[in-house]
């Protein structure tokens, strides 16, 4: 996993590999965000809209037995349902429409604090220009030559589709008795052990062997049993040694 | 310090702040808010002790998530909208359209010019108007003004379900128009400019052709009570979408994309008091255009009236600072 951190101060950060959007707080904290693509992001609004379409519908046909009175409730409710629906369920429920909800994705504002009504109503009214011509095409141009992926309504109102946080589930290390590393380590050594050691579990037999001969030359540790030494140093760079 | 050691003299606080958390996030009060700000800056400097120290990804990731958890709790954009719609509707809004008097101005010449034009044209030249409306229309157009049909004459015995019908109709079509006016500025205004002069073009035809065939008393009488609100909103709608694609041609020192922004913050203020003119504007044309009870001089005189307010407020209202507390 790539990180910012322990650069030389003055360091221009580099810009990561992947999509990830850092946003800077108040308090000199860099929170990666991760924008979601064009392609999750279709796969909700249909979603959405296959959601619309089955409310619509309904509503109709309960509309329908109530007559002349129906009708007006009906066109009422069409306006509700085809500019409203997104923008009520954004505020309301955390950024997050039905179809977003169901592709773990959320709007925030581009610093990453929570959507707000002007921003909502106001990404999703330019949301009639994203459809122009036809199938969003101006939407889906934007979408993919912006860094963020951001539609023009996302653009105008300064907001952002990123991917939800899940909860993180703690990584058994290996249990091994921890030691002292031979030579001083650097900080990105350090969290490249510590990486090596946390995702073991989920790495074939092969490929840790690989990873650990990338890092056994480096550390000066022998080519056999690499492995169960970079452990022993993840343990004890974790606790005592 | 080692990670374990750090992990478990903090835990029991990170184990608090996520429980505020949670509480914070389903909207319940709790005890802790007083010190939310004060543990969420505590939660940051450990975060960056984290890193500096080369912490394990695991122990990174996680805090990461809780300090944007909090962050968003924090921080947020105060709403400009919903604080205080009383206040935005007796002087934010009137000063708004004055603030922005160069795209109302514009907007305002495209639509109301092209109306009134067209309506002129149509009226001298009558065959002009089936040159943008198909024949059945303007015949369907013709039976519905049609003083002697009486289909605006639904009178006595129209129902107060069919106002409703019509009610909601109105709210359906005009907020829709005014919408797509508005958004399609953001295509460098020429949306905007199109749908302008499109409507305008279409009412002053059906303007002119009625009053040419000696209908102008049904519809002048039916349209000039609620046109007050409407036709205004809709310039209105025209002028923001106007402001948007001005902050793509022009963006001034701003890079393009930041103008817009800004631009863009204005004028959903503006597409919000719009929203307020069409809603009142469909009231009126549901319940008291489709009247047909009072005489034509009474709706004349009640929509000399309302057009007077309307200027009347969007001139007026607001200029002094503290009228609407």
């Amino acid at each position: 996993m790539l990180e910012t951190t322990a650069l030389p101060r003055k360091a221009t950060l580099s810009p990561p590999l992947d999509t990830r959007h850092q946003v800077e707080t108040p308090e000199g904290i860099d929170l990666p965000l991760r924008p979601a693509g064009l392609m999750v992001r279709a796969v909700a609004f249909s979603i959405d809209l296959a959601l619309r379409g089955l409310i619509l519908g309904l509503l109709f046909i309960v509309l329908a037995f109530l007559g002349k009175l129906g009708a007006g409730l009906g066109s009422i409710l069409l306006f509700i349902v085809s500019w409203w629906y997104m923008v009520l369920f954004e505020v309301l429920n955390q950024g997050r429409s039905p179809g977003k909800q169901c592709m773990g994705l959320r709007v925030v504002q581009d610093d990453g604090t929570p959507i707000g009504w002007s921003a909502s109503l106001l990404r999703n009214l330019l949301r009639f220009v994203d459809m122009l011509p036809f199938g969003y095409f101006l939407g889906a141009i934007s979408c993919l030559q912006h860094p963020t992926f951001k539609r023009l309504g996302d653009l105008a109102a300064g907001t952002l589709v990123i991917y939800r946080e899940h909860p993180l589930t703690r990584p058994q290390l290996p249990d091994v008795e921890p030691r002292r590393p031979a030579v001083p380590l650097t900080l990105v050594e350090q969290r490249a052990i510590l990486g090596f050691a946390e995702r073991q579990r989920e790495l074939s037999e092969a490929r840790i062997n690989e990873l650990a001969s990338i890092l056994a030359q480096p550390l000066h540790l022998p080519a056999s049993g690499s492995v169960v030494e970079l452990n022993a140093i993840a343990r004890g760079l974790l606790g005592p040694a | 310090m080692k990670q374990s050691l750090f992990e478990s003299r903090h835990k029991a606080e990170w184990e608090r702040f996520s429980l505020t958390l949670d509480s914070l996030e389903r909207g319940r009060k709790t005890s802790r808010t007083g010190s939310f700000p004060g543990d969420y800056r505590r939660l940051c400097c450990q975060l960056a002790l984290a890193q500096e120290r080369g912490y394990s990804s695991f122990l990174i990731d996680s805090l990461q998530q809780q300090v944007l958890r909090g962050h968003q709790q924090l921080y947020r954009h105060r709403s400009q909208l919903g604080a205080n719609a009383l206040g935005f509707i007796l002087a934010d809004f009137p000063r708004l359209v004055r603030a922005q008097w160069r795209f109302v101005l514009a907007a305002s010449l495209l639509f109301f010019g092209s109306l009134i034009g067209f309506a002129l044209l149509v009226y001298l030249f009558p065959d002009l108007v089936y040159n943008l409306i198909p024949v059945e229309q303007v015949s369907q157009m013709q039976s519905m003004y049609d003083p002697d049909g009486g289909h605006l004459g639904r009178s006595a015995e129209r129902a107060a379900s069919e106002d409703w019908v019509m009610f909601g109709y109105y709210i359906m079509h005009n907020i829709g128009i005014a919408f797509q006016t508005f958004a399609s500025g953001v295509l460098f205004g020429l949306g905007s400019a199109f749908f302008l002069v499109y409507n305008g073009l279409m009412i002053g035809a059906v303007a002119g052709h009625l009053t040419q065939i000696g209908y102008g008393q049904t519809f002048w009488s039916f349209v000039i009570g609620h046109g007050a609100f409407e036709l205004t909103a809709i310039a209105l709608a025209g002028a923001a979408g106007l402001q948007l694609g001005w902050a793509l041609i022009a963006p001034g020192r701003l890079p393009r994309v930041e103008a817009l922004r800004l631009a863009a913050r204005k004028s959903v203020l503006l597409i919000c008091g719009v929203m307020l003119f069409l809603l009142i504007a469909a009231f009126i044309e549901a319940y008291w255009s489709s009247m047909t009870a009072p005489a034509p001089t009474t709706k004349y005189l009640v929509g000399a009236l309302l057009w007077m307010l309307v200027a009347l407020y969007l001139l007026f209202a607001g200029r002094t600072r503290h009228a609407p507390e």
